[in-house]
């Protein structure tokens, strides 16, 4: 292969280390604004450190600030997005699985139906689903956010796209032969050799519950069930009056941000391969 | 970083296979039946719950978008509450409703501006990553990758404290160069928004596009620089038209995002006086269900805005996949 020539490397350089400055500026005003006090928010510059940073006692104090109300925060939305993807991923193997190794009646309407559901928009289901919720005394309980956050139809269609191609039907005859009950092979076998869809589809789900702020807004009035980017924006609404609460705000965006930022970066390869299978039929 | 973890999914092949199991039409009935309650089994947990969280809240929004409240006793205060039927009274209502039209209207004027610049800039973002020329690609992608990584609330604080006059590094500096700008301001706030949109979203949109040009074979660039193309021909006239699906698929998915805008306004709105409680018809479906305390419009204007969204990307499918017939 011949090597580019060098204007195109300079070229090529330039324009993405500018587009990577477009990306990276705002993350990087964060972590120096999180190592300042409220009056070095407003009075230093925000691009430069002040002369005192100070992270980890701003980090505690965040933590500490109204009984540690942020931590409890932080805690729900780990066992939102944790329960969830877990339930998620498990209830998307086995109706993918099932779509993709047993010809049935109905397979390709049923398979259809949940499709559509991908182009269903989130937000315009949250409404109509908070009205029916609390018409079924649901509101406002955990189980608000996490029942619909264990239906994933794009879990389904990917799981089923994977199962096709990577669980063979020879291998299932052989265990039915060998005595195996249904259930035994999808949980021996099925799952495991669908492991690679299921992290994609796990990781999809975390960061779609993590980062869903419009159903919990709706869904719940107490505090003490708030993820983190509900409670945050709780805290912004009374900046005005505690101005304190800006510098609370800026530490806890940091510290939301920074769980997903190493998921992200450890699991990218896995995340992209995930969207190639979505992509490839569309 | 190899796409070896996952092989490419042939989904057709093995169905016909399957459909030869079974010659004997006994064999293959109670292998039918033995079929269809092993699938029960593993599809109704995910349906039943799909049924309640897909199927059930749209058919119960459709109910409450045909009902109405009314009360008993004098002046229409205080007594009973009761539900009638209105017909199409609560859809009147919100088409009537001028605040409800314009909010449309934003997000379309909205999703015509920031879509294809977003799209545009994810290709060309990738393609720049793909191309022989690029140094240090993983750190490049990973950074464009980041803010996908942010909710759209953190994103909308992030960057509304980086639009507010007084905290705005921003704002000081072009002012430091005598540049007087308001990134709130009734003009320019839609477009501070579509900024944070497009932060978020051009890195996902990216890693998508890149996918499907990693699964490309390399031969075809290989024959094409043979032939004497340059990186531009070949980005031109090879590599654009085999992503058009993950140009589709991309462009469909931001199409449903900006309808459902919802998040970003309403974290601005205390930083900017000129998001009212109607800038989206998110918003706008919101505050009547929570402010105007007025459940049936709200459910009127949920359902409108799931048909417009349905409506919008089906549309645009045809639209393309009827183009992707011609070009064959």
């Amino acid at each position: 292969m011949t090597r580019p020539p060098v204007r195109h490397r300079i070229i090529t350089a330039s324009l993405l280390t500018v587009a990577a400055l477009y990306f990276l500026v705002p993350v990087y005003w964060l972590v120096v604004s999180a190592t300042k006090n409220s009056a070095d928010l407003f009075g230093t510059f925000g691009f430069w450190f002040s002369d005192h940073p100070h992270p980890v006692d701003h980090l505690v104090a965040v933590l500490t600030y109204d009984h540690g109300v942020y931590a409890r925060w932080f805690a729900n939305s780990l066992f939102y997005a944790g329960a969830g993807a877990v339930c998620a991923t498990l209830l998307s193997a086995s109706a993918g699985y099932a779509l993709a190794k047993f010809p049935f009646r109905g397979r390709e309407a049923v398979f259809n139906v949940v499709l559509a559901g991908v182009l269903i928009p989130g937000t315009a289901l949250a409404l109509p689903l908070y009205f029916l919720f609390s018409a079924m005394g649901l509101s406002n309980t955990y189980w608000a956010v996490l029942i619909p956050s264990v239906v994933s139809p794009f879990g389904v269609y990917l799981c089923r796209i994977y199962a096709a191609a990577a669980v063979p039907d020879s291998l299932l005859e052989a265990a039915r032969i060998d005595g195996a009950g249904e259930a035994r092979i999808f949980g021996g076998l099925g799952l495991r050799l669908m492991t690679p869809a299921l992290v994609t589809v796990f990781l999809f789900q975390f960061v779609h519950i993590w980062n869903n702020y419009f159903l919990p807004l709706v869904m719940l009035s107490d505090s003490d069930l708030y993820p983190i980017q509900l409670g945050l924006t709780s805290w912004t609404g009374y900046a005005d009056r505690q101005p304190v609460l800006y510098q609370y705000t800026v530490g806890g965006a940091f510290l939301s941000v920074v769980p997903l930022m190493v998921l992200m970066t450890v699991l990218q390869r896995y995340w992209r391969t995930g969207l190639t299978e979505g992509s490839v039929k569309a | 970083m190899s796409r070896d973890t996952l092989s490419r999914p042939e989904p057709a092949v093995r169905k016909r296979a399957r459909k030869d199991t079974g010659s004997r039409p006994r064999r293959a009935s109670r292998t039918e039946a033995r079929n269809a309650r092993a699938a029960a089994g593993f599809v109704l947990p995910f349906l039943a719950l799909f049924g309640l969280c897909f199927i059930a809240p749209i058919g119960y929004a459709l109910y409450q978008s045909l009902q109405k409240t009314e009360r008993a006793g004098p002046l229409g205060l205080g007594g009973r509450e009761q539900e009638t039927f209105a017909g199409l009274a609560n859809y009147a209502h919100a088409l009537a409703d001028d605040r409800f039209l314009t909010g449309f209207g934003r997000v379309l004027l909205f999703g015509a501006v920031q879509i294809p610049l977003m799209i545009v800039l994810a290709t060309a973002l990738a393609l720049l990553l793909e191309s022989a020329s690029a140094r240090g690609v993983a750190f490049f992608r990973s950074a464009f990758f980041l803010p996908y990584g942010v909710p759209g609330v953190i994103a909308s604080i992030l960057w509304g404290f980086l639009y507010v006059p007084g905290i705005s590094p921003l704002v000081k500096t072009a002012d430091f160069v005598g540049w007087d700008v308001d990134f709130l301001s009734r003009g320019t706030v839609l477009w501070s928004i579509a900024n944070i949109v497009t932060w978020q979203f051009t890195g996902y949109n990216m890693l998508v596009l890149i996918a499907q040009l990693k699964a490309v074979p390399g031969e075809l660039y290989e024959a094409a620089r043979i032939d004497g193309a340059g990186a531009w021909q070949v980005a031109r006239h090879i590599k654009l038209p085999l992503i058009r699906p993950a140009l589709v698929l991309t462009t469909v998915f931001s199409i449903i995002g900006t309808l459902q805008l919802f998040a970003e306004p309403m974290v601005l709105r205390p930083l900017a006086s000129s998001i009212d409680s109607g800038f989206t018809p998110n918003l706008h479906a919101y505050s009547e269900a929570f402010v105007g305390n007025n459940q049936h419009v709200a459910a009127a204007e949920a359902v409108l805005l799931a048909v417009v969204a349905c409506v919008l990307s089906f549309g645009f499918l045809r639209l393309a996949g009827g183009r992707a017939k011609g070009h064959r």
